[in-house]
This record gives structure tokens, C-alpha cells and sequence, in this order.
């Protein structure tokens, strides 16, 4: 015990000291919780919309003005026919294309007729779904208006969509959680990883292994710091969430600690595997950047799990970030409770004791 | 003379390289493997939601209703729960979305048929913390139910997927652009500062060599490897993965050449400021990441930016050579159509260099 | 020899199908200034980190402070201290805060550690110097701070790797005064070296030459026995039919 706190102090005094680490450690997070958020709107403007118009009704044009006058859409033109219309969105001239049936004019006025057909580039899954809710509006609101001018009752949608836990659909809350996550994946894994293997190229660690100082007291002194970096950094982001965007978590905040617990033991164990097995800094670097950038690309923090092909899904059941971003996600923003995601937290225990039981063991005093 | 000492640096970088075969192989493989792996498994296409159902009456209407879900490849049936359920099988992530039939479901799409006012028959509860299935599978599942009914207000809805096959690498140009950036700019500053803190750089500036070929002695082996990893991404998407690669495919290896030039002289930059491996490797793996990754277009459109951060992303790099990658291999236009951003990333490129050379022969003094 | 505080017998060490340390057999007595000498590449630092726990032996026996080098190499840790080629105290501590880190891995008391590093400082004349950063200090003060930290906890026994190369003649003579007195308060000392100046110091020497030991006595004994004036000319006499060399 007494060891490992002299060696706590030494890690501690070098953090400080160190001209670059802790400007990082305070910084990075400031800057990402604070610009990037505003990247990542999905509020989605100019969309480009193409209307085959095959009603010519004073109902349609109505239609076609307000599609015009909105903020949200721009009109790339009104087509005859619907091939014409969608050759335009294949060459990207169009996003969505609005069909306006023969007829619409007569359902406006009250009777029965055939519906308006929108057809989106799924592509682009975010714009084109968002300009398809948009137009949906816009259709509606179009509708009742023209009902209300004869005095009908506007009709009821036969199906309604409630959205849940995230009404307005804000975007930045979905990607404010992972942002966090980020952070940690950057943090907690460079970090010691670049901390040991330094000590390896400059020979101290050869003087520490001359030492009687046990394998798990060295590699405790090397992790705890930045355990204690990962969750003041976790609380840093998690404050400017609530200050800046109003952003608090919706469930329990042990849960979301618990969690971020688990993860930040992992990623620093990882970190110490990728410098155990390396004898410079450059290649523990490169193996960390590697692993680094699969764990943002894949595990669903930029783009969803869902929407991979399936050899990518069953390779992101091994990334321990994967199952972090789906607690983190869920208990952010729907009140998750870790009864009800044990599952995944289960998975993230196994990642931390795997890849911290793996770290001491490939820490060798001796050749 | 002159040639041959620049050569016998070129040669000791290039031994460098070789000597350290691990180093090699995670340069060599990284890229093609990041590349081809985010490129195709990275999409935004909403293609599995997982619906639950809640039906008081299980009607023949319902039944159908819930047929046609399960029928349907964008959606699983999670099957039927309670009404009381709804929330926890939300936060539990076992579903995606709950359709809530109503008691006279039947009755009211009757009525809807005939234009007659009638109640909401499903009620859609979807988990909108991720807005991008709620968006999307909202729109989806609405056209599903109503897909027999012929006439009302709410309109047919779809999502057309893939009308060239183009979503499949539409992240390509993007993962290039930024795996090229971060790789090409972490080995040169990583290897320049390491012989400053090694002391071996000491012994290379007395030589009768100019610092600066020195410099871009060191530079050559990285961007032949570069190079490499440019020619093996294309052979083996069309090879392996079978993608039919449309476009200026000459356009393109010279866009991407001139861009990899810059990514080094960003190394080069970097190195001057960092007196520690450990500070350059952190500048360009990590700091350079955030930017190159979310500024610039990569992921998330530009458009959609505040202004200020649309100013801010003209200054990555990332996003010029982006905007010209997707010009020549998506849209299929010829080189002409990307000259502006070319000009761009040349002045970028020159800027950067001279800076660089600057702040290199400053340090020297 | 009574009570050698090492012995080893046949130690080995293979890289692959290089040997760098072959067949070794020789014992340390207590309180002796043993010169471990041999050109580069001869195999002494292999040798050295086998003994101090750094590395495995490929094969042979031998025992360092009572313990046993191929299965306590933990325990071994304890009694002895190590200073190595390379500088290996942080560079961005101070100078004290080198010394306590050391003092507390080896289990030194508070009072103790505070002791002992005023004796240091006071030793090395460094007072002023306690709180500059270690990587601000002049080589030949770096390496007095090291064997300083390297016998902090008065180690039974220790290994000097090279303690002298680079420094300045009166530096040198200084760094010698500390290994007498280290010998003098009972700590055997075990000293690789290049200068043949420092081997006459030495109660005794061995010389390795290609992974093997070639001679072992006091310097004395060595030079009456090659017929020669000087240590320089024996391990001359010596080297001259190595096989290997850096």
C-alpha cells in the first residue's frame, strides 16, 4: 500500500509538471463539449424537393407554394412525370420527390381520394427521412387548411407517431453522450499507454524493475491517475452538458458512473497492453491509434449499429465501446436502469476484467 | 554530390522502415484495413427496426397490420406485449418502436377509407433517443400501415435505397480523407522529433546535407508507402468487395497525391512545435482527429454547420479533398469540375510547407 | 571464500543462437569492490541484468544475497541495488523527490528517508540543489545523485553498470570515493567499467571476453600473471583475441 502511494505521488508530481498533459486534460474536453455539439445539427435545411404535379388544381399549387415559401425546402421544379422526377434525385438535384395525385384537389374537399405519394433518397437516411416528417407536415397542414376554407372538420391521421424520450427530435442529445464517450476513449486510452511506454524508452523503468515493487502496484500507480482523469472528465462534460445545452441525464447518475467506470477500466487496460507488447512509442501509437479509431468508427458513435451490414454488427459485439454508447445513450436519455441494460453492462465487466488481467500479465519485470 | 547525400538519407529512413517490421506492417495494413472496413460498414441507412406490438383486440385487420411489419425487411416483429410494457420495452432497448393499436382499430380505417372523420387507429411510440431510426422508421412504418388504404391524408411514404448502389461507399472519400491526414501526419512528425529526442538529429544538422533536404529526406519513404496505400484501397475495393469504381480514377490519384503532400508538411508542422514524441503523437492522432473528423464533412454535412463553424471548416484540409472525392468517384464529374478545390489544397499545401520550413530553420538558430 | 554473497555457476544466457553470456562461474565476497571487465559486446550487461533479476538465464545456477537468481529474483530485488548505463532517475522530479520516491519503493521509513536524504544532499554537497528537476542537473552530478539513489536503502550488494562513462577525470575521482565509502559502511560492490585506471581500484577483477570469463584475480595477481606494468596491458593482451566486438 505504502508503495503504491509513494509511486501515486510520482505519477501525480510528473502529471503536473508535464508542460502539455494537463492543459490537454482540461482543454480538450472544454473545446469538444462546446463547439462540436453544434456540428452535429441534423436540423436539416435545404432540402432540395422535386413535385410531379398530375392534379394542376388550385389545391395543388396551394401545395406547391407552401412547399416554395418554406424554410426548410427548396424547390428544384415541378415535373410531369415521376421518371423525370426521379432521375433528378439519382443525379442529387433532388432529395425527395412529392407525387400529387390526379384527384387531390376533390380529397381536399371532403371526399375520398387517393393519397400523395413522397418518395425520399434513403441514402442519405437523415435528410431524406427528416424532409419526408417535414413535407408530412407541411401536406397536413395544407389539408386542413383546405378543409377549414369550406368549413369541414380537418380529418384525423389514421396513424400518429409519438416520440418518446427526445420529442423534438434534437440530434445533439443523441450525439451529446457519445461525445463523453469520445473523451474517454481518447483520454483514458492514449494516455497511459503513451505514459508507460515512455518510461520504457527513457530506461527509468528498468531502475523501477530493479526494484521490489510488484507488477500490479507499478501498473495501479500508472492506471489510477487516469482513472481519476476519465471521471473528472466524464463530470466536466456532463456539467457543460446541463450548463450549455440543457442536458441531463434522465436516469440515475450511479448508472451512468458505474458505467463509465467499467469503460475507463478497460480502455486504460488497453491502453497498458498496447505499450506492454511494444518497445516504442511510435508502435504503441500506431496499435492504439488503430484500435482507437475502430472503437469511434464502428462502435455506433458516429453512425449506428443498426445500419451496418451484418459482418460489421458481429464484429462490433468486441468492441467495448459498442456496449458503453448503448448505456450511455439509454440511460442519458431514456432513464435506463442497470437492471434493465445488466446485459450490457455485464459485457462491459467482462471487457474491464479481461483487459485489465491481460495488462498485468503482460507486464514483464524480466526477459 | 549534392543528389547523393539526400539519397543516402533517403536510404537510412527507408532502413529505418524496414528494420522495424511491425511498425511497417501497421503502416502498410492500418490504412487499407481502416478504409475498407469504416468505408463499408459505416452507413446511415435506417435498415433494422425493431417494432413491438400492442393490440387490445387482435382483429383480422391487426393481424394483418402486424403481418405486413413482420413481412417487411427494414422491421422486426419483437412481438406483442402488454400496454403497460410500453416504456420498459422501450428502455430496455428491446425495441425501437411500439404500435399501439387502437380497441376499434378496424372501425376507424373503415371510416378513413370513406373520408369520414374518424380517430387515430395506430399510435406509433417510438424510443426517439436516437433520432435518426425515429426520423426515419416513423416515416417508414406510417407508410407500411397505411399501405392498402387508398385515399386519406396521410400521404405514401418511402425511402428509396440505393438508386446507383452509391450508399455502400458513400463514406469512402471521407474515411480517406481523414485516415491519410492522421497517418501520414503522425509518422513524419512522430519520426522527426524522435531523432530530436533521441540527439541523433544533432548529428544529422552538422552534416554537409541542408537541414531541409534532411527533412524531406525523411518525408520520401513515407510518401512512397502513402502511395502504396493509395493503390491498394481502389484494387482491393474492386477486387474484394466487388464495388464498381465509376469515375476519374487518374483524377483522383493526383487529387489524392497532392493531398498526402500536404498531410506530410501538416507532419512536418506539427514536429516543430513538439519537443516529445509523446506531445507530436498526441497533437496528430489526437487533436488533429476531432477536426479532420467532425468539421469536415466527413460525417456530418457542412451545411447544416452554424456559420462560424462553416468558416472554421474551410480551414481543413479534410473537407476540401472530401468535397473533390465525392465530385470525381460519386458524382462522376470530370477533373475540371474539382480545379477550385484543388487550388485550394496546392495553396494549402504550400502554405503549410513554408511554414513549416520557417518555424524548422527558426529552431535551428 | 567463506560465505560468497554471489555465486554462479555455468550461468548462461542465448539469444536465439547467439550466446551472449556462456558458461560463467565465479563468486563474490562480502565487502569486496569487484571490477567486472570486458570490451563491448563481451557479454557483461547481459551478465549483470541476469544477476539483478532483469533477465532470465538461459541455464546455470547462482545465488545473489543468499537468494537464488533463476526462482527469487523478487527477493534478490530486495537486497541489492542498481545503477544502470543509461540515466534512469525521472528526469522531470527533483532531486528529492527522486530520492523519496526510492526511499518509499524500498520500504524506508518516513524519518528514515528524510535522514538519509540529508545525508545525501549534504554528502554530494547539493543542498541548494534539492529542489531543481533531475533533467537540469550536470551529468557527472547525475550520476553521483544515481549511486546515491542506488544505495539509499544500503543495499547487502551493488551493481554499477558503467557508472563513470562520460564523465570528467575529477568527477571520476569523486564518484571512487563514494564506492570506497560505500564499501567501507559493508555494501559489496560490483562495478563494470571501460577505464582500466578504475579496475586498479578494485580488490578484485574478472575479464570476459566472447561471453566467457578469462581471468579472475587481483589486479596484482593479474599482472604478475601476464608479466606486465599495467591493468591497460593486460586486458589488452586479453581482448586482443576476441572474436566478437561492437
Amino acid at each position: 500500500m505504502r508503495t503504491l502511494r509513494v509511486l501515486l505521488d510520482k505519477e501525480l508530481r510528473q502529471f503536473v509538471r508535464s508542460p502539455f498533459l494537463p492543459k490537454l486534460v482540461l482543454l480538450f474536453p472544454l473545446v469538444v463539449m462546446l463547439v462540436i455539439p453544434w456540428v452535429t445539427t441534423m436540423d436539416v435545411r435545404h432540402i432540395d424537393v422535386a413535385v410531379v404535379d398530375s392534379d394542376r388544381s388550385s389545391a395543388s399549387e396551394r401545395l406547391v407554394r407552401k412547399i416554395a415559401a418554406s424554410d426548410c425546402f427548396t424547390l428544384r421544379g415541378t415535373f410531369d412525370r415521376y421518371d423525370a422526377a426521379l432521375a433528378a434525385l439519382d443525379e442529387g438535384a433532388a432529395d425527395v420527390v412529392v407525387e400529387v395525385p390526379d384527384g387531390f384537389g376533390r380529397s381536399a374537399a371532403g371526399g375520398p381520394a387517393e393519397r400523395v405519394r413522397i418518395s425520399a433518397n434513403g441514402v442519405n437516411a437523415v435528410k431524406g427521412s427528416l424532409g419526408m416528417q417535414y413535407l408530412m407536415q407541411t401536406l397536413t397542414q395544407t389539408l386542413s387548411e383546405l378543409r377549414a376554407d369550406r368549413g369541414l372538420q380537418p380529418l384525423a391521421e389514421p396513424v400518429v407517431v409519438q416520440n418518446r424520450y427526445n420529442p423534438t427530435l434534437e440530434y445533439r442529445f443523441y450525439m451529446i453522450p457519445a461525445l463523453m464517450i469520445m473523451l474517454l476513449i481518447m483520454l483514458c486510452g492514449f494516455l497511459p499507454a503513451l505514459n508507460l511506454v515512455g518510461e520504457k524508452e527513457t530506461g527509468t523503468i528498468e531502475q523501477i524493475n530493479v526494484t521490489p515493487v510488484s507488477r500490479l502496484s507499478f501498473t495501479l500507480a500508472k492506471l489510477i491517475p487516469y482513472w481519476v482523469v476519465g471521471f473528472a472528465v466524464l463530470t466536466l462534460a456532463m456539467l457543460l452538458a446541463r450548463i450549455v445545452y440543457g442536458l441531463s441525464p434522465a436516469g440515475s447518475l450511479g448508472a451512468v458512473y458505474l458505467a463509465a467506470a467499467l469503460f475507463v477500466f478497460t480502455m486504460s487496460g488497453v491502453g497498458v497492453i498496447a505499450a506492454n507488447y511494444s518497445s516504442t512509442m511510435q508502435q504503441t501509437m500506431f496499435v492504439m491509434f488503430f484500435f482507437v479509431m475502430i472503437f469511434m468508427m464502428m462502435s455506433g458513435l458516429i453512425t449506428p449499429v443498426e445500419s451496418m451490414p451484418g459482418w460489421a454488427k458481429t464484429l462490433t459485439r468486441f468492441l467495448p465501446p459498442r456496449y458503453f454508447v448503448g448505456i450511455m445513450r439509454a440511460v442519458y436519455l431514456k432513464g435506463s436502469t442497470v437492471a434493465e441494460l445488466r446485459a450490457d453492462y455485464a459485457a462491459l465487466a467482462v471487457f474491464a476484467v479481461l483487459s485489465n488481467a491481460w495488462a498485468a500479465a503482460s507486464y514483464r519485470k524480466r526477459s | 554530390m549534392i543528389m547523393r547525400g539526400f539519397m543516402s538519407f533517403v536510404r537510412k529512413e527507408t532502413l529505418h522502415i524496414l528494420r522495424d517490421p511491425r511498425t511497417m506492417l501497421i503502416v502498410l495494413l492500418m490504412p487499407v484495413i481502416q478504409v475498407l472496413l469504416f468505408g463499408f460498414a459505416m452507413s446511415t441507412e435506417v435498415t433494422d427496426v425493431r417494432v413491438a406490438v400492442v393490440a387490445p383486440h387482435r382483429t383480422e385487420g391487426v393481424r394483418q397490420a402486424v403481418r405486413r411489419i413482420a413481412a417487411n425487411p427494414c422491421f422486426t416483429l419483437r412481438g406483442y406485449v402488454d400496454g403497460t410494457q410500453i416504456d420498459a420495452v422501450l428502455r430496455s432497448g428491446e425495441a425501437d418502436a411500439v404500435a399501439v393499436f387502437a380497441a376499434d382499430y378496424d372501425r376507424r380505417m373503415n371510416a378513413l377509407e370513406l373520408g369520414e372523420a374518424a380517430g387515430e387507429a395506430v399510435q406509433l411510440v417510438f424510443d426517439a433517443s436516437n433520432t435518426n431510426t425515429a426520423s426515419a422508421g416513423a416515416g417508414y412504418l406510417q407508410s407500411v400501415l397505411t399501405a392498402d388504404v387508398r385515399s386519406g391524408p396521410l400521404p405514401e411514404t418511402r425511402l428509396l435505397y440505393n438508386p446507383q448502389m452509391k450508399s455502400s461507399y458513400n463514406f469512402v472519400p471521407g474515411i480517406m480523407g481523414m485516415i491519410f491526414m492522421l497517418i501520414c501526419a503522425m509518422m513524419t512528425s512522430v519520426s522527426i522529433v524522435r531523432e530530436k529526442e533521441t540527439g541523433t538529429m544533432e548529428v544529422l544538422l552538422v552534416s554537409p546535407v541542408r537541414p531541409l533536404r534532411i527533412v524531406a529526406a525523411k518525408m520520401v519513404p513515407y510518401f512512397l508507402l502513402s502511395c502504396f496505400n493509395l493503390a491498394t484501397i481502389p484494387l482491393l475495393a474492386r477486387c474484394v468487395l466487388e464495388v464498381p469504381l465509376s469515375g476519374n480514377l487518374a483524377g483522383i490519384a493526383c487529387l489524392s497525391l497532392l493531398y498526402l503532400l500536404l498531410a506530410l508538411a501538416f507532419g512536418l508542422l506539427i514536429s516543430t512545435f513538439a519537443d516529445k514524441q509523446a506531445t507530436a503523437l498526441l497533437i496528430s492522432g489526437m487533436l488533429l482527429l476531432m477536426p479532420v473528423v467532425m468539421l469536415s464533412g466527413l460525417a456530418f454535412p457542412i451545411e447544416n454547420m452554424p456559420r462560424i463553424l462553416r468558416v472554421v471548416s474551410c480551414a481543413v484540409p479534410t473537407r476540401w479533398y472530401i468535397e473533390a472525392v465525392r465530385k470525381l468517384m460519386i458524382e462522376g464529374l470530370p477533373f475540371a469540375a474539382v480545379m477550385k478545390e484543388v487550388a485550394i489544397l496546392a495553396a494549402m499545401t504550400a502554405v503549410l510547407t513554408a511554414a513549416a520550413i520557417r518555424k524548422f530553420n527558426d529552431k535551428l538558430e | 571464500m567463506n560465505d560468497p554473497i554471489l555465486s554462479v555457476r555455468e550461468l548462461s544466457k542465448k539469444f536465439g543462437g547467439f550466446t551472449a553470456v556462456d558458461r560463467i562461474s565465479f563468486d563474490v565476497a562480502r565487502g569486496e569492490i569487484f571490477g567486472f571487465l570486458g570490451a563491448n559486446g563481451a557479454g557483461k550487461t547481459t551478465a549483470m541484468r541476469m544477476l539483478c533479476g532483469l533477465s532470465y538465464p538461459t541455464s546455470g545456477s547462482g545465488t545473489v544475497a543468499g537468494c537464488d537468481v533463476m526462482r527469487e529474483s523478487e527477493r534478490i530485488k530486495r537486497r541489492i541495488g542498481y545503477m544502470s548505463q543509461r540515466f534512469s532517475l525521472y528526469d522531470d522530479l527533483t532531486v528529492l523527490e527522486n530520492i523519496r520516491l526510492y526511499g518509499g519503493i524500498y520500504g524506508l521509513s518516513r524519518r528514515r528517508i528524510l535522514r538519509r536524504a540529508v545525508e545525501i544532499l549534504r554528502r554530494l554537497d547539493f543542498r541548494s540543489e534539492s529542489r531543481t528537476l533531475v533533467g537540469a542537473l550536470p551529468l557527472g552530478w547525475k550520476q553521483k545523485l544515481a549511486f546515491s539513489v542506488a544505495t539509499l536503502h544500503r543495499p547487502e550488494l551493488v551493481f554499477l553498470d558503467e557508472p563513470t562513462g562520460g564523465v570528467d577525470p575529477i568527477t571520476r575521482r569523486q564518484f571512487w570515493e563514494l564506492i570506497y565509502e560505500a564499501a567501507a559502511g559493508g555494501t559489496t560492490v560490483f562495478v563494470t567499467t571501460h577505464y582500466m585506471d578504475e579496475a586498479e581500484y578494485c580488490s578484485r577483477v574478472s575479464v570476459m571476453v566472447d561471453g566467457r570469463i578469462r581471468a579472475l584475480g587481483t589486479p596484482a595477481a593479474l599482472k604478475k600473471q601476464y608479466a606486465v606494468a599495467t591493468m591497460d596491458e593486460v586486458f589488452r593482451t586479453l581482448a586482443r583475441g576476441a572474436k566478437r566486438s561492437e
